[in-house]
């Protein structure tokens, strides 16, 4: 399996590692593929910007490789934006992946979206909750 | 950075005086041995003292071994040979779930060309149960093909047993036994187990790549893989592959000396090893049969983490082993040796195959514990995986959903 250095780098050294105590949006994804699991932890403000993130990864090299780089990649974006993340900007970002790996970067992606989903859902929510209030008050 | 090589199973450096054998095969002994003059005939005469050394490591005749490309050819002659020999009197073959692809992807093969295979189950340890056997074998059983060794967990196989069922029920049903993990770590003795063809490779055993055999009983019929020369008694053309045939044979040479004492050297490390390893690592259990096992196997599951990345933390401290997990496999697949002996993929992703050879040292192991203590530790606090969270199948049906969208 040859690896770009970037993943052996991001491998060893993997950026954001852990989990968020005040996270407001939580990602959980599988692969059906071959098993590895991706959670992401954001901490998005008001304004809708990913103020912090974080990842547990399990799974292969390249799995946390691409956990550690999406990651850095969307820090300080906003929900919109991260939205557009695609799996090939990750593996652009790494140099390149092997291309039995390629299903980690997919992963990645889906991952993000799944905590980008759970935010919305949570603000939705947050929302309707302070409407019911002032119609009590 | 000193490197420590714990990938024996994969194969082996070549001996010094392995590679001082066949130098001369290269410059100066380069004639075909087929051609009539002097450099033909010194070729032919060192085939021929290699096909002895063979021989003698497996307790055969020279006229039964035949020189292969690999020991992965030897399985697919075997198999395809016999099958397509056979076929008239019989159509089923029984092989076990743990076989080498080598065997594994052959079977699979036949049996998309009309042959009815039978995959004989394993217990938890890998080993195939006789009673099994006995009752898969039919009046058509042409051949029986179970490895002598596991390559992955190490698992040494009853095959002398095995060997006595099949020929009680019918003398005529072939046996062969893929030996090339057993090769040169343990005895191996063709008269001893009683088979019919067991496959052999040379890299394995300090020998060169490139270069197997496959023992074939005299007096066994097997039809030709590969047609097109008179190369190996009309049994396997090619111009013969002189420098690493008689590399093979030195190889073979050294191993039957130094059996007893590689033997226990291997045991004696890997059961430090492994001892080492379930005492210091928590959530890590042994692969394979306790017992009956490769000396020079210790093969592991680590709970909540992935095995490629065991590897690229050993690699990173100068330490090679292997996996047999889907992230090492380019299939994405576990191991099917793995799931064979019940564990769920879960679980199988985690595995690790450290091999002993010659020259590891219990220093070595001390280092490699401690490496290997380390990365797991860091990828333990990486991964979302814990004993209170284990696996929810949940994660990949949310996969799914996004996959459809």
């Amino acid at each position: 399996m040859l690896y770009t250095d970037k993943v052996i780098e991001n491998f060893q050294n993997p950026k954001n590692v852990g989990e968020l105590e005040d996270a407001n949006a939580i990602g959980e994804v599988g692969s059906p593929a071959c098993g590895d699991i991706m959670k992401m932890f954001m901490k998005i403000n008001d304004e809708g910007v990913i103020e912090d993130i974080s990842f547990k990864t399990y799974g292969c090299g390249a799995a946390i490789a691409t956990s550690s780089v999406a990651t850095e990649m969307l820090k300080g974006k906003t929900v919109e934006e991260a939205r557009k993340l695609t799996n090939q900007q990750v593996v652009d970002e790494l140099g390149g992946l092997p291309p039995v790996k390629l299903h980690c970067s997919v992963l990645a992606e889906e991952a993000i979206k799944a905590a980008l989903d759970d935010y919305e859902k949570n603000h939705k929510k947050g929302e309707a909750a302070e409407i019911e209030v002032t119609e009590i008050d | 950075m000193k490197r420590i090589y714990l990938d024996n199973a994969a194969t082996t450096p070549v001996d010094t005086r392995v590679v001082e054998k066949m130098i001369p095969m290269f410059s100066t002994e380069y004639g075909n041995p087929s051609s009539i003059y002097a450099e033909g005939r010194e070729a032919a005469k060192a085939i021929e003292g290699a096909r002895r050394e063979v021989a003698d490591l497996i307790g055969a005749a020279p006229e039964e071994i035949y020189f292969t490309g690999s020991g992965t050819e030897a399985d697919n002659w075997a198999l395809r040979g016999i099958a397509e020999q056979n076929k008239k009197r019989g159509n089923h073959i029984i092989t076990s779930a743990v076989e080498h692809h080598a065997v594994l992807h052959t079977a699979q093969e036949l049996e998309k060309e009309g042959f009815d295979v039978t995959y004989l189950p394993v217990d938890e340890y890998g080993m195939v149960n006789p009673e099994d056997l006995k009752k898969a074998l039919r009046d058509d059983t042409i051949l029986v093909s179970i490895m002598m060794a596991n390559n992955e967990i190490g698992t040494v196989e009853p095959i002398k047993e095995l060997v006595e069922i099949v020929k009680d029920h019918n003398k005529r049903t072939v046996f062969h036994t893929d030996a090339v993990q057993a090769l040169g770590n343990i005895p191996v003795d063709v008269k001893d187990l009683g088979v019919d063809l067991l496959s052999v490779s040379g890299h394995k055993i300090y020998g060169p790549k490139g270069i197997g055999a496959l023992y074939v009983r005299k007096g066994q019929p097997i039809k030709n893989l590969l047609e097109g020369g008179a190369q190996e008694k009309n049994k396997r053309p090619g111009t013969e592959n002189t420098a690493a045939i008689v590399g093979f044979g030195e190889a073979a040479k050294i191993a039957k000396e130094g059996l007893d004492e590689h033997s226990k050297h291997q045991k004696e490390i890997r059961d430090y090893l492994i001892e080492q390893v379930l005492e210091r690592i928590p959530d890590s259990y042994l692969t394979g049969h306790p017992e009956e096992r490769l000396p020079g196997n210790a093969s592991f599951i680590f709970d909540y983490i992935e095995g490629e990345g065991i590897l690229l933390s050993l690699d990173m401290g100068g330490i090679s082993g292997s996996s047999g997990s889907a992230c090492t496999s380019g299939s994405l697949d576990p191991s099917h040796v793995l799931l064979a002996t019940g564990l769920p993929a879960g679980r199988a992703h985690g595995s690790l195959r450290l091999t002993i050879g010659r020259d590891t040292t219990k220093e070595d192991i001390d280092y490699t514990v401690d490496v290997l203590e380390e990365g797991i530790k860091r990828l333990r606090a990486m991964s979302p995986l814990d004993k209170d969270h284990p696996i929810d199948s949940d994660v990949y049906k949310e996969a799914d959903k996004h996959h459809h969208h």
